[in-house]
């Protein structure tokens, strides 16, 4: 999937709706889509695709109702841990007036009258809020209509209620099953009504996720899992120096293991990058990870070896003196900088991170022709699979069938299928059916990664400590230019800056800009994207020009910087109340404010810790989110809580550092990630007082929490964090 | 390749494989049971925990061969008939998982944990199950859960 593609998806989700699509256009569905939990046979997962339904009515698209009852939603968005297996479904069964313990979900497979089919932006809920109701209430409609037909009565005299129509006068009733037929029949209406809030009885609730027990009982089948009658196995040695040169490779002592059929040159295609491997294949995944140990290959990695962090480091620093692309102006920054009686001016650095997800990247691909090909996978959307292969493999998309599994993690890097056209090429090669199975330390190596982002920051304020003058300038390599030939550059500009002109906050003659570098290492969205790192940047300094007004930093933004109510402000506020900011705390103890609004939605913290001598402790984590209309209260608080956890990790622990061209980390023994014994108490309170705009609910709660963790260890030890990772035992 | 007897979940398997091969992959690939996942392959994150006829144990280091010196392994798959083992009733009411892959190992730790220790504190809670990583953060709800099965199992 190009970058520009994400980045559009990105500026798209920014928007509160998408344009009216026809979604009530009944269509037969075309590739098959799987239930997500093992069938009897485990190992048939092509049991219960779509096609095999006997008697059964397509109301539209998302809605299929079967003679004997059997209700099946397609729900567009791939699950990968933030709900939307049951979220977004749940938007159609509301207003349709079933129960979702009542219905199969299933995974749309890429087909056209979905339109995106993608999880990411945060963007899935807000992104299908209306349409996807009225798809519900649409079909409800058609099954009503049908009911008072074959009644002899009119519409308005019938209500529906868990799958059935009733006639109260007469107490006459039918199920959606024996309606089914019939109503299948009407014309779908252009406008049919939605339900009030207030008789919500999904939408707004702690409902039931349906994933739950397949998940807590090992029946939820993800991409590794998956297993295709006559498939092989694949593991691949690509060299971690990016850009390396295979001269040649000795396979004797790989075929020689038992279980090894042979082994592939071929290349992992990544964006507009192209890097040399070597696939072995065999029986099964162990077989093919001893083949490919075995393997003896000679590399040329020419100057390439040159590449580590330490240097580059120092090459963003120094690149921080140019002027930039300037990507906001107003009023005179130079001249009020200048002038300014008191100047500030910090510099913050954060670093490249891995996703890591829990389930390795992994696919599954089997060719049905010489031009059609079928694929499992854990991807964040079957269209972007999709998009990918149809451009590698040069087939059409209708070609390609994709079954969505549940995804072990995303965060991002599900959205780049490079996992998926290595399956699909070594399939055609093989003749067989294929597994790629990455290992963690293929994982942790071959990112592409979270960019590694300084920011330089400058302020002056007046004597009385108000802004006159600010300026946040971002120094990093971009996503775009690592992945896509084609470089826009005001593109890059507008993504490596994302929020850092558009907080609420009132700075009068803000110039903010953007140096571009270049780095050999593939780059991606991790998520909250760019906003994760200048976040950091930002917050931690609207924090160091309240010290340097005297001021106390939560009454600076609200009192000097917010003086107009506003979404931001309203979110500080609450989180000044729940955190109950102003009571006096022990000595040693401190308390550190963050907030931030980008394409995703808006959210904030109060972070309160403790610090002994060297070590800080967190104490208590406060997070404020505003989403305008929530869906699942109890995944949104699951949600910011893994937020933390994640953007706790990417603060405190050492992150991705490059030596001699490869990542010194392979593993979570050198690559940690925080473990339950360091999980801080979290508490989430979210603002959802309605309005017109709904926000995300999958990346807010990663921007504010690194600033607000930094700005609570200043008040606890006047020690001021620009650098993370930073340990929190040696501070 | 050498000639495995092994019991899981109860019932007996023959199995023609490396002996070194992980026991992991022989509940995986030869067995068929995808309950158990892949994370690290080198006991770092516990995903692939079993039980070694009732300890919880990472299966990604222990050979075949060794495994087969147990009377019984049990994998997630065979904790409960029905998903209505304790643990599994705790995890399903306060909602536990995120994207789950991790959740299988998750419950053999907490059920391991339980065998032995019936009503643990939060830091036994936390000494026990620090093996199994979540990149989801779903670990204030782990505990919660464990204490909720703890009140359950009585």
């Amino acid at each position: 999937m190009s970058e520009l593609m994400i980045s559009r998806m990105i500026r798209q989700s920014r928007t509160s709706g998408l344009g009216r699509r026809d979604f009530l256009k009944m269509s037969s569905l075309g590739g098959a889509a799987l239930v997500l939990g093992l069938s009897a046979d485990r190992r048939n997962i092509r049991a219960g695709s779509v096609e095999d339904m006997e008697g059964s009515y397509h109301l539209n698209p998302y809605v299929i109702i079967e003679s004997n009852g059997k209700i099946t939603l397609m729900n567009p968005k791939p699950d990968m841990g933030q709900g939307t297996f049951q979220s977004v479904p749940s938007l159609i069964a509301e207003e349709l007036e079933v129960r979702l313990e009542d219905v199969t979900i299933l995974q749309t497979g890429g087909e056209k009258q979905y339109g995106m089919q993608t999880s990411g932006g945060s963007f899935s809920v807000r992104g299908n809020y209306h349409q996807l109701r009225k798809v519900g209430a649409a079909a409800k409609e058609m099954l009503i209509g049908a009911a008072a037909v074959s009644w002899g009565v009119l519409a308005p005299q019938c209500h529906a209620e868990n799958a059935r129509v009733f006639h109260k006068t007469s107490g006459k009733s039918l199920s959606y099953g024996e309606l089914a037929e019939a109503a299948s029949k009407l014309s779908p209406p252009q406008n049919p009504t939605l339900k009030h809030p207030k008789d919500f009885k999904i939408l707004g609730r702690n409902y039931p996720r349906p994933d739950v027990p397949l998940k807590s009982s090992g029946r939820a089948v993800y991409g590794i899992d998956v297993e295709v009658p006559g498939m092989v196995y694949a593991s691949i040695e690509h060299n971690p120096v990016f850009g390396s040169k295979l001269v040649s490779y000795d396979d004797s002592d790989a075929l020689k293991i038992a279980g090894v059929q042979k082994t592939i040159r071929f290349q992992r295609l990544l964006g507009k990058n192209k890097y040399d491997a070597v696939a072995v294949i065999a029986d099964n995944f162990w077989a093919a990870r001893q083949g490919r140990l075995a393997l003896k290959i000679k590399w040329d990695n020419g100057d390439l070896e040159k590449f580590n962090s330490v240097d580059y480091a120092a090459s963003l620093r120094k690149a921080a003196h140019k002027a930039g692309v300037v990507v906001h102006h107003q009023g005179d920054f130079d001249k009020s900088f200048a002038e300014a009686p008191v100047k500030i001016e910090s510099f913050y650095e954060t670093p490249i991170v891995s996703h890591s997800p829990m389930e390795p990247m992994n696919c599954v691909a089997q060719w049905t022709s010489d031009k059609e090909v079928e694929v499992w996978a854990s991807a964040q959307g079957p269209d972007l699979v999709q998009d990918e292969l149809s451009k590698r493999l040069s087939i059409p998309k209708e070609n390609i069938k994709v079954h969505i599994m549940f995804s072990g993690g995303g965060f991002g890097r599900r959205l780049y299928p490079d996992f998926a056209t290595q399956a699909a090429q070594l399939a055609k090669e093989v003749g067989k059916p294929v597994k790629v199975v990455w290992t963690r330390e293929d994982d942790t190596q071959l990112g592409p990664f979270r960019p590694m982002t300084f920011s330089a920051m400058k302020a002056g304020l007046s004597a009385e400590g108000k802004p006159v003058a600010f300026q946040h300038k971002v120094i990093s390599p971009s996503i775009g230019a690592t992945m896509d030939e084609q470089r826009d550059s005001t593109g890059e500009s507008s993504d490596m800056t994302e929020g850092i002109s558009t907080q609420k906050y009132e700075l009068p003659n803000m110039k903010n800009a953007y140096v571009f570098a270049e780095i050999p290492v593939p780059l991606a969205a991790w998520r909250s994207v760019t906003s994760s790192t200048v976040a950091f940047a930002h917050e931690c300094f609207i924090d160091e020009m309240a010290v340097k007004a005297k001021k106390d930093p939560m009454d600076y933004r609200l009192n000097t910087l917010l003086t107009k109510d506003s979404d931001s402000r309203r979110v500080l506020d609450k989180l000044r109340q729940v955190s109950g900011w102003e009571k006096p705390l022990p000595k040693g103890w401190g308390r550190g404010v963050a907030q931030y609004e980008f394409f995703a939605g808006l959210a904030g913290y109060v972070v309160l810790v403790s610090s002994h001598s060297n070590s800080v402790k967190i104490e208590k984590v406060y997070s404020v989110i505003d989403l305008g209309t929530v869906v699942n209260p109890d995944m949104t608080a699951l949600q910011i809580e893994g937020a933390t956890t994640m953007a706790l990790s990417a603060a405190t622990k050492n992150g991705i550092t490059f030596k001699y061209g490869q990542t010194e980390q392979t593993n979570f023994h050198n690559n940690p990630i925080v473990r339950i014994n360091e999980m801080p108490p979290v508490e989430v309170h979210i603002l959802a007082n309605g309005g017109p705009t709904i926000k995300g609910v999958g990346e807010p709660g990663i921007p504010p929490f690194a600033p607000a963790l930094a700005n609570a260890v200043f008040a606890a030890t006047g020690k001021r964090i620009r650098k993370l990772p930073f340990d929190l035992n040696k501070i | 390749m050498a000639t495995i007897h092994l019991t899981v979940n109860n019932k007996p398997y023959t199995l023609d494989v490396d002996p070194q091969m992980p026991l992991l992959w022989a509940i995986r690939d030869v067995i068929g049971l995808k309950g158990t996942k892949f994370g690290c392959g080198m006991s770092l994150c516990g995903a692939c925990t079993v039980h070694f006829d009732g300890v919880a144990m990472r299966s990604c280091t222990l050979p075949v061969a060794a495994a087969a010196n147990a009377k019984n392994i049990t994998t997630i798959e065979g904790i409960s008939e029905n998903i209505d083992h304790a643990v599994q009733k705790a995890w399903i009411e306060l909602q536990v998982p995120q994207c789950g892959y991790c959740q299988s190992g998750q419950i053999m730790s907490a059920v391991s944990l339980l065998k032995t220790n019936p009503k643990p504190t939060d830091a036994d809670i936390d000494g026990a199950m620090m093996g199994n990583l979540c990149r989801c953060g779903t670990y204030t709800r782990i505990r919660k859960a464990i204490h909720r099965a703890a009140e359950l199992m009585g």
